[in-house]
């Protein structure tokens, strides 16, 4: 295959990217977000978390086309003379960050329950349906606090990467759920194929071999599902951000920032919060957009 | 019907007492049991008493059933930040919470429903096209947002509903109502739509993807060939076809709502009890924390219950099942 | 006069990759209390023509040219509301598998009766009595009881009784079964092909029997059409075709049954397979499968022609036409 990309394009999935203009322009603005993610510091207009950089006298400055405001900082500052916009980029980084590295860990930890359930199935299978019943029984949002209120109980002096790694377990503890779940259906299938029974005989690793056979047939709905649950993490997290018990204050995300601006709302600056908060829909928007339109691209009976 | 009911009893007493497993957990060896229970101003022969009586020396399944025992009763000792029992801090703001949970399930149901019809039925029409983008909006909106949205609006702005609190609250035993008041409805408006507009958008999809389900299947495909009228293949057989997943789904959400509470009333100051959680879980407030794990949990199993005594009595596969005998 | 008449009807599906032609031209009569045969592979065009005239077709399918007439009155270019008229009144239809034909939520009693009344004014009282007796005629025992049970207290075969019931309910003049049997056990089929025949030439009306099993046409069709790629390559009367049959295709078919009698050590099978709508050949369809092919065939499509006008038998072939027999 030369040109990967091009077949893509061509194929019927790509036909219907391309011709879907809200996939197109959803993969377009998730593409920025997460160019200006990993590029922060050459894109953003400022350091905001350097104090030497900031001037007090800039603080509480509204948007750049409002009068009163200015140029150089095109959304406005805080009360701390922090620009808003490089907030908000580096904000933005830190939301990916956390909700990818969370669905990355639900999708390995799920993926492999998963298998292991369906390929050994007895017990052990049981065992983890019941687990899975009640745990998607259980609002997401409850499980990470509860483990955030443990962690604080537990660890009161953590420091930054350790609340870090609380953070994404938190999150990704009740995402992994869903993969097993698939991955399950998928291996009870093929296990009883004749091919994995051939396997045993000739003494290949029918593991293996059903591995091999599994995971195609399910990296569609696996796609779909991380995609919409990177859109989930990034507002749990930004939701736990906001009721203080998320990323630590150094490192703060778009819900973070949201936070901090509420408390300006009433008295009129309502760009400290309002501009994070169009930042994070945006981001949750199109990676939704995305993942529905990529559960539809993929689903056989539409076709 | 009656060793299924008995069966799911069994289950809901099962799952109880995992949870207050892992409550007793928390209880015990995250922190101090004995401060739980006695506050910070105890003294020292409180704590040794309380030490014999907690049976901290004796073996670890005894000390789950003095937990137990107590978990059942609702003792669950005393507040670490508030200093007051965890039980009547619960029982105070319980009502609040209720009260805006059903508020909002209301709204949800009320409006999502028809909004998922129409967008089932009339698929192609401008208004469809324009609910599902605003519901996508509904999914990528956290609600904490969509809390902050509203009070700019509404109240920064407009000055029409207020941010905070319940307003006027009217007490009827141990339960005290804000529905009851005009100015109780008024402060309950903002917080019961931003709780329900999630929970709106999921019910409306849902509600419109089994109705295009439901109107692939070949019983509909039948009744059109049989020349029923659109009404009746749409609001007798499809609608009530489609209800069912509907109301088993919704009921296990509701749940949910009262997760997303939380939320919502941080936003709001509402005083519920999922500000008492948060503000448990900033402070690790565990017996606070420990309580209403359990709460929740004891919630969460009695919607499970009505709603599969429900799905019961709607669907006649489950009512009936062989007893009505088969002949060939 | 005809009940029903096609005339060239040409129905496609407009894809991605072009306009796919499903049917090409069909045409043929029924007339009143006929039982018409229509047999062929998968993928010939069987159901879609029933679904054609019941105006049922599912989009992006649509009739692109050709007429239906039912008595007289054109029925393919009307709007669904005139259409919904028609369709259990004028034209019954039943589908392949019982189990999915029956809304399992609604008595098999409310689904009769409502169709009754949709298409004849009675009280409540008449229908659910006139559905009872339907019951009866359908062969259900203890039918004043069971009317009340529901689809899922029904066995297979009882169900495509009830099925059957339901389409002759407002008494139409035509049935049209798609594959009626197909999903029952093969002792079942018998009673049921045997009631639906007794059943409609007791109440006059006429059966469009779509189906893929010749020993079902053989039992129970007047006349018989034989479809292949969206064609129809012969009509006639069931014993005609059966005997004699003149297309190619229709030998290859009667021969490729087994026969019990005959000492054989291979079965019989025309070689190829038919092929899919986008990848039709030039021509007669048959044409790259047939024995007896020749350079026409390759180039035109043949029509239907009346090789014995007493029986009104029909053959699309080049084989049929007189200037060919003259020059081979």
């Amino acid at each position: 295959m030369r040109n990967p990309i091009g077949h893509w394009l061509n194929s019927d999935i790509g036909h219907s990217f391309k011709a879907s203009k809200t996939a197109t322009g959803a993969a377009g603005i998730a593409f920025v977000f997460i160019f200006c993610a990993i590029f922060a510091q050459w894109v953003a207009p400022t350091n905001p978390f350097d104090p030497a950089s900031l001037d007090l006298m800039d603080a509480r400055l509204p948007p750049a086309w409002v009068e009163e405001g200015s140029l150089k900082y095109l959304l406005g500052t805080d009360d701390q003379g922090r620009d808003i916009l490089s907030a908000l980029i580096y904000g933005a980084r830190i939301s990916l960050i956390v909700g990818i590295a969370s669905v990355a860990v639900s999708l390995c930890v799920g993926v492999s329950l998963g298998l292991l359930a369906g390929f050994r199935g007895g017990w052990l299978d049981t065992f983890l349906m019941r687990l899975c019943d009640i745990m998607l029984s259980f609002p997401a949002i409850l499980v990470a606090l509860l483990i955030a209120g443990v962690g604080r109980a537990l660890l009161p002096q953590a420091d930054e990467s350790l609340a870090f790694v609380v953070l994404i377990v938190s999150i990704s503890l009740t995402g992994w759920v869903q993969y097993a779940r698939t991955v399950r259906g998928t291996t009870l299938v093929e296990r009883n194929k004749e091919y994995v029974q051939a396997a045993r005989v000739t003494g290949v690793a029918p593991f293996r071999i059903m591995v091999r056979h599994v995971l195609p047939n399910v990296l569609g709905p696996v796609l779909v599902l991380a995609t919409i649950q990177v859109a989930t993490a990034i507002i749990t997290e930004a939701t736990l951000s906001f009721l203080g018990v998320g990323v630590p204050p150094t490192s703060p995300s778009l819900g973070t920032l949201i936070r901090i601006g509420n408390d300006f709302l009433f008295s009129g600056e309502w760009w400290i919060t309002i501009f994070p908060g169009l930042t994070l829909v945006l981001i949750a928007l199109s990676v939704n957009l995305l993942g529905d339109w990529l559960r539809d691209a993929l689903n056989p009976r539409l076709h | 019907m009656f060793s299924f009911i008995v069966q799911r009893l069994l289950q809901a007493v099962i799952v109880m007492v995992c949870v207050a497993f892992v409550a007793f957990l928390l209880f015990q060896y995250v922190g101090d049991p004995v401060l739980f229970m006695l506050g910070q101003d105890a003294t020292a022969d409180q704590i040794i008493a309380l030490r014999k009586d907690l049976g901290l020396d004796r073996s670890f399944v005894i000390q789950f059933f003095n937990f137990l025992i107590n978990a059942v009763q609702g003792e669950f000792g005393i507040s670490l930040r508030q200093g007051a029992k965890v039980s009547r801090l619960i029982a105070e703001r319980l009502p609040a919470t209720l009260e805006l949970a059903f508020v909002a399930a209301g709204l949800a149901l009320l409006a999502g429903i028809p909004m998922g019809v129409y967008a089932a039925l009339k698929r192609d029409a401008w208004m469809s096209q324009l609910l599902m983008t605003v519901s996508l909006l509904g999914v990528s909106l956290p609600t904490f947002l969509i809390g902050i949205l509203l009070i700019l609006f509404f109240s920064v702005l407009l000055g029409w509903f207020p941010s905070f609190g319940r307003g006027d609250v009217i007490r009827l035993g141990g339960w005290s109502t804000g529905l009851l008041s005009a100015k109780g409805w008024h402060h309950i408006i903002l917080p019961a739509l931003t709780l329900a507009i999630f929970q709106l958008t999921l019910i409306m999809r849902l509600v419109r993807a089994e109705m295009l389900e439901v109107l692939r299947t070949d019983y509909i495909k039948f009744a059109r060939a049989r020349g029923l009228s659109n009404s009746a293949i749409h609001f007798g057989h499809a609608l009530k076809n489609t209800l069912i997943p509907v109301m088993t789904i919704t009921g296990l959400q509701l749940g949910g709502l009262i997760a997303f509470a939380i939320i919502t009333e941080t936003v709001f100051q509402w005083p519920g009890m999922g500000l008492l959680f948060i503000q448990a879980v900033t402070y690790a407030d565990v017996p606070v924390m420990a309580a209403y794990l359990c709460l929740i949990a004891l919630i969460f199993v009695v919607i499970n219950l009505i709603v599969d005594l429900l799905y019961f009595a709607v669907d006649p596969r489950l009512r009936i099942g062989n007893l009505g005998g088969r002949s060939t | 006069m005809n009940l029903l008449e096609l005339k060239n009807l040409v129905v496609e599906f407009p894809s991605r990759h072009g306009t796919l032609r499903a049917l090409d031209g069909i045409s043929f009569e029924i007339s009143p209390g006929e039982i018409l045969g229509v047999v062929g592979e998968s993928g010939a065009g069987k159901s879609l023509t029933g679904a054609s005239i019941i105006g049922l077709l599912e989009p992006p399918g649509r009739v692109a040219s050709g007429e239906i007439i039912l008595k007289g009155q054109r029925i393919d270019n009307l709007s669904n509301d005139q259409m919904r008229s028609i369709r259990g009144r004028k034209i019954g239809a039943i589908f392949q598998d019982p189990l999915t034909s029956l809304n399992p939520l609604y008595s098999i009693g409310k689904q009769l009766t409502e169709t009754i009344q949709t298409h004849i004014p009675m009280s409540d009282a008449q229908a659910r009595q006139r559905a009872i007796a339907l019951l009866q005629d359908t062969g259900i025992p203890a039918a004043a009881e069971r009317i009340d049970h529901y689809p899922h207290q029904f066995s297979g075969g009882m169900r495509q009784r009830v099925v059957i019931a339901l389409a002759l309910a407002a008494e139409p003049e035509l049935i049209v079964a798609d594959e009626p049997t197909t999903a029952l056990d093969v002792s079942i089929q018998a009673q049921i092909i045997g009631l639906l025949k007794n059943i409609c030439k007791q109440k006059g009306a006429a059966v469009m029997l779509i189906t893929h099993d010749m020993g079902v046409i053989a039992e129970t069709c007047d006349r018989v059409a034989v479809m292949y790629a969206g064609r129809i390559v012969e009509i006639g009367p069931v014993q005609q075709v059966i005997h004699q049959p003149q297309h190619p295709y229709t030998v290859g078919l009667m021969a490729s049954i087994p026969d019990i009698e005959n000492d054989r050590e291979r079965l019989n099978q025309i070689d190829g397979s038919m092929p899919r709508l986008n990848a039709i050949p030039a021509g007669c369809a048959f044409n790259p499968r047939c024995s007896q092919v020749f350079i026409k065939c390759k180039q035109a499509k043949p029509e239907l022609k009346t090789v014995d006008g007493l029986t009104r038998t029909e053959v699309a072939c080049w084989l049929q036409s007189d200037l060919t027999r003259s020059t081979l």
